[in-house]
Order: structure tokens, then C-alpha cells, then sequence
């Protein structure tokens, strides 16, 4: 059968109780072992699912620190006793589809000893003992650095500054003056008051330069959509047709290997993978865009992604505000919905909150904060870790 | 008295020194133990000094950190391209006193002793 899907190799760890080994040294050891098997490397690789019941926070992109950061799509799958499977049936179902010809599923578990770099260690005051990946002997939060996400950003953003002179903390203040006062027209945004520059500048600060004004706020919510086949769709009610949306890309990448991955998340590569990659399938540009919701977890995040999502001139982010394209009536409208940093961030919800906002906006159902005849919008989300999805979205040519 | 690192990847010789695992197929440099290299998939390693100085990448001054009092969190990139993160010292913490893209290099100081008398070595950056 010509659709058929076949393995070509496999390999298992011993089970067991392995103190001295993380869950990272056992992944890694059944990725290599079937790749081995199948004569293939991780560069043979097109797609991958990763399952695991216990493992947290992007655990198959820990995976592929381990074993290729080669950006590909990936699948981090969590089903109770049928993660493995549902791995295995991931990358199978894309195989089926023809988005790729060679997927590897994975699952891993470890339920002795969770001692990978993102659970917490335990550390021995009484006597110092080396734990985990980096052999460390006290909590190093505030010593080494810090990992706290007020913190990455921050950092995301200064080494944006440095990069490209002149982005200064105005610069950044003014990503959330724009986003609080387009927020202002939303019912649905968590938080609807429009600050002044002054008042973003002179909050509290969390960690230079994002202050509490400049961070997304903790919140509950849920977003659904739901979509079709072409072939269904020309049979549905002619209302439902005319409200339609076409989903003209919906790209996926992981972070590609850079030499900061250990210690500052890189969230600019794969997000600029993901933008050109889905401006090449939708057969449209940046400056097609009527409006663009991106993440702005933290304000300084807003401003590198201008760039990365190549709505400003390489290394033009700090103009790019300045000049007021990004506001609601500007040049490329972001975040018109109050983005993160108003509308709010409950986690899961995030990624699809940002498609309603754009297929509201391009149904002209948008109420007080509708943008005049909206044709083509662009979604983008990225999960830290990191997993960047930008989904194009255009009207019906009606 | 007795000591050791905060964490594997400092080597307490003279002088200290950070140490990285260099993947023998394609060089990419890792602070922690690698099963197999981000970068190339390769399996083998070997472990290499690093460089003691490099250039200030990017930094924020954590104003809500889990201890109190504000620090500066720095991450800098050696002079033989490893990037690596840890406090920047033996400076204010305010914007102004920071020198983005600056010259800094590698300090060690001791942090904490536990009961038997063994003293933690935390290391840093300060500006040169």
C-alpha cells in the first residue's frame, strides 16, 4: 500500500531503578540506539513527538540539547500510560499527511530520581553534595545569574540593545504604553487602563529594564477554534462560508543550536525560521499584514520579535515604536487586542486567544476595536524552552 | 579549610578557571555534561579550560530576586566564543554603572560552609 508507514528502527533501554543516570542519559541512549539501528542521524530527522508522563517544561526540546538541536518540529505528549503511543501516532499522522518522510518518536521516564536541569534539586546543607547536570552544591538562582523570566527577557532585550545602538528603556516602556492603551478597547483583556509613559517608567521595577507595567500579568482563561477540510467546508451553511477564515500557513520550529542555548534562551532564530518559512508558504510578505498579534510576554520581548518577524529593517526595532507603526493606527497594527501584557497570558490559552483575535478582526467582528477592512493577519506564540508556532490567516476572497 | 565549586563546570586549580566539554567533531563548547552535541549530534567530547576573560553580552539589574537586595544577573561571551552566565560583581547595581558590551573577567568568592567546615566557591565577573 502506497501510504503506508513502516519502522525502520527501534531501540529500549533497560528498565529499572538508575540512580546515577538522569532521564536525559536515558532518552539519549534510545534516540541514538534507533537512529543507530536505522543506519540515520538526527539530521535524517523531519519531525519528532516526545512523550513523557512526569517530565515538565518542554521536555523533548531538553531532549534535542542532548541529541541535535536541529529546529524541527516537535511534540511534546503527555497521555497518561498512552504517552508513548500517542508519541508514536503523532509522528506517524505526520508522515500520513506528507508533512514529512522521517518522524522519531520518543518517550521517556524517570520515576526514581528526578534530578534533570529543570526539576528542583535537593541540596544537602549539612554536607555539600553535587547535584545534577551542572554538579551544583547550593541553589543557584541569584548567584549565577538568574533564570527568572522577568529576568531572561530582560536580558533578550539588553542584548538586543547592544547589538543594534539606541534601543534604550523608553524605547521599551513605549511597547507597553501602545499595548495598555489598545487594551483599553477590548472587553475581553484582563486589565483595560491606559498608563502614561511616565507611570510605565517609574513602576516598580522587576529587573531592568522591565518594570511591573512591563510584564504580563498572571490570569485564568480559555480559547478554542475550530476548523475544517476544504472539502467540508463547501458544504456547510453559505454563513458559515462567508465568515470563513483560511489558515494560509501554520509553521512550527524548535530552537537551532546557538552557543547561548545553555544559558539565555534564543528566542530570535527560530521565531525568524518560523516567520519566513510561513511568509514562503502563505505567498505574502510583512508588509502584506494588516495586523499582527505577537508574544509580548515582557515588553522587551515585543520589540526583538519587530525584527524577527521582519516588520522593521534588521536592527530598526527601537525606530520601528518610535514611529508609531506598531499602534493601532499605524503602518503594521501588533497586538491590537492588549497583547500579554493587557489582555493577559493564562498559559495554555495564550496560542489560540491570539487566532480569535485575528479571525475576529478579519471577520470585521472586532466591535470598538475593529482595524478598517483587515484582510491578512499573522499569529505568533513561543513557548520558552523553546517552541515558536506563526499561523498566517486570511479572509475569505469573497 | 576544605573547598569546593558551586558548580562542576568551576575548577578550583591556581588560577581557577571555568572548564567546558568541547565536542570533538565540530568544537561547540558546553559548561554541563552532554550526552551528545546541540549542534551537531556528534557523541564524543573532551573537557578544555576556558578563557578567563570576555565581553559583557547583555545583563538586568533583578530587583525581585530570591534574596532581597538587588543583583546583577550578566551574561557573557568568553573570548574563545562560550557563553556562560553568572552574577557581575564589584559593581553599583544601577544601568548607568554597567558597561554594556565591556570588557569583564572571571572572579571566585566563597558563598556558604556546611557543617563539616567545607567552603562553597561561587564564581562571577566584574568589569576589568
Amino acid at each position: 500500500m502506497s501510504d503506508s508507514v513502516w519502522i525502520v528502527g527501534t531501540a529500549m533501554t533497560p528498565f529499572g531503578k538508575f540512580r546515577d543516570r538522569d532521564v536525559l542519559d536515558l532518552a539519549s541512549e534510545a534516540v541514538f540506539g534507533a537512529l543507530d539501528d536505522a543506519a540515520l542521524s538526527m539530521h535524517d530527522v523531519q519531525v519528532m513527538a516526545v512523550g513523557s508522563q512526569f517530565e515538565t517544561i518542554t521536555f523533548g526540546q531538553r531532549v534535542l540539547q542532548q541529541v541535535g538541536q536541529t529546529g524541527i518540529p516537535l511534540y511534546n505528549v503527555h497521555n497518561a500510560c498512552a504517552t508513548g503511543a500517542t508519541a508514536l501516532r503523532s509522528v506517524i499522522m505526520e508522515i500520513r499527511a506528507g508533512e514529512a518522510d522521517i518522524g522519531l518518536a520518543l518517550g521517556a521516564e524517570q520515576m526514581t530520581n528526578p534530578g534533570t536541569p529543570f526539576a528542583m534539586p535537593r541540596h544537602n546543607a549539612e554536607t555539600f553534595t553535587p547535584t545534577g547536570r551542572a554538579g551544583a552544591v547550593l541553589p543557584t538562582e541569584g548567584m549565577l545569574g538568574t533564570g527568572q523570566m522577568f529576568g531572561v527577557f530582560a536580558e533578550v532585550g539588553l542584548d538586543y540593545a547592544r547589538a543594534h545602538g539606541g534601543v534604550d528603556f523608553e524605547q521599551f516602556a513605549k511597547v507597553a504604553e501602545k499595548n495598555h492603551a489598545h487594551a483599553v478597547l477590548n472587553p475581553l483583556a484582563q486589565y483595560r487602563d491606559r498608563y502614561s509613559l511616565e507611570q510605565i517608567m517609574t513602576a516598580e521595577m522587576l529587573s531592568y529594564p522591565n518594570t511591573l507595567l512591563m510584564a504580563c500579568p498572571i490570569g485564568d482563561g480559555a480559547a478554542a477554534t475550530v476548523v475544517v477540510s476544504e472539502k467540508r467546508l463547501r458544504t456547510m451553511d453559505p454563513d458559515v462560508r462567508r465568515r470563513a477564515v483560511r489558515i494560509a500557513a501554520s509553521v512550527m520550529t524548535t530552537d537551532p543550536y546557538t552557543p547561548e542555548t545553555e544559558v539565555l534562551p534564543d528566542v530570535n532564530t527560530l521565531t525568524r525560521n518560523a516567520a519566513d518559512r510561513a511568509y514562503e508558504v502563505a505567498g505574502v510578505g510583512p508588509e502584506d499584514l494588516d495586523l499582527v498579534e505577537l508574544h509580548d510576554c515582557f515588553a522587551t520581548a515585543e520589540l526583538v520579535h519587530y525584527d524577527n518577524l521582519r516588520l522593521c529593517e534588521p536592527g530598526g526595532a527601537g525606530d520601528f515604536i518610535d514611529s508609531g507603526a506598531p499602534w493601532r493606527d499605524g503602518r503594521t497594527p501588533v497586538n491590537v487586542s492588549g497583547g500579554l501584557l493587557s489582555k493577559g497570558h493564562p498559559i495554555g490559552a495564550t496560542g489560540i486567544a491570539n487566532v480569535y483575535e485575528v479571525t475576529t478582526q478579519l471577520r470585521g467582528e472586532a466591535g470598538d476595536r475593529q482595524l478598517p477592512d483587515a484582510k491578512v493577519g499573522l499569529t505568533h506564540v513561543i513557548g520558552l524552552g523553546s517552541a515558536c508556532c506563526v499561523h498566517v490567516l486570511e479572509r475569505a476572497a469573497t | 579549610m576544605p573547598s569546593l565549586p558551586v558548580v562542576d563546570y568551576l575548577s578550583l586549580a591556581d588560577p581557577p578557571r571555568l572548564r567546558g566539554n568541547r565536542c570533538l567533531t565540530c568544537s561547540a563548547v558546553f559548561l554541563q555534561r552532554h550526552n551528545g552535541c546541540a549542534s551537531c549530534s556528534g557523541r564524543t567530547f573532551e573537557q578544555i579550560d576556558l578563557p578567563p576573560t570576555g565581553m559583557l553580552r547583555t545583563f538586568t539589574i533583578v530587583h525581585r530576586g530570591k534574596r532581597g537586595d538587588p543583583f546583577v544577573s550578566a551574561v557573557v561571551e568568553l573570548d574563545d566564543g562560550t557563553i556562560v552566565k553568572s552574577n557581575l560583581v564589584d559593581v553599583p547595581p544601577t544601568p548607568e554603572s554597567i558597561p554594556l558590551g565591556g570588557r569583564v573577567e572571571l572572579v571566585t568568592y566563597p558563598v556558604a560552609t556546611d557543617t563539616h567546615g567545607t567552603e562553597a566557591i561561587a564564581f562571577g565577573f566584574r568589569p576589568v
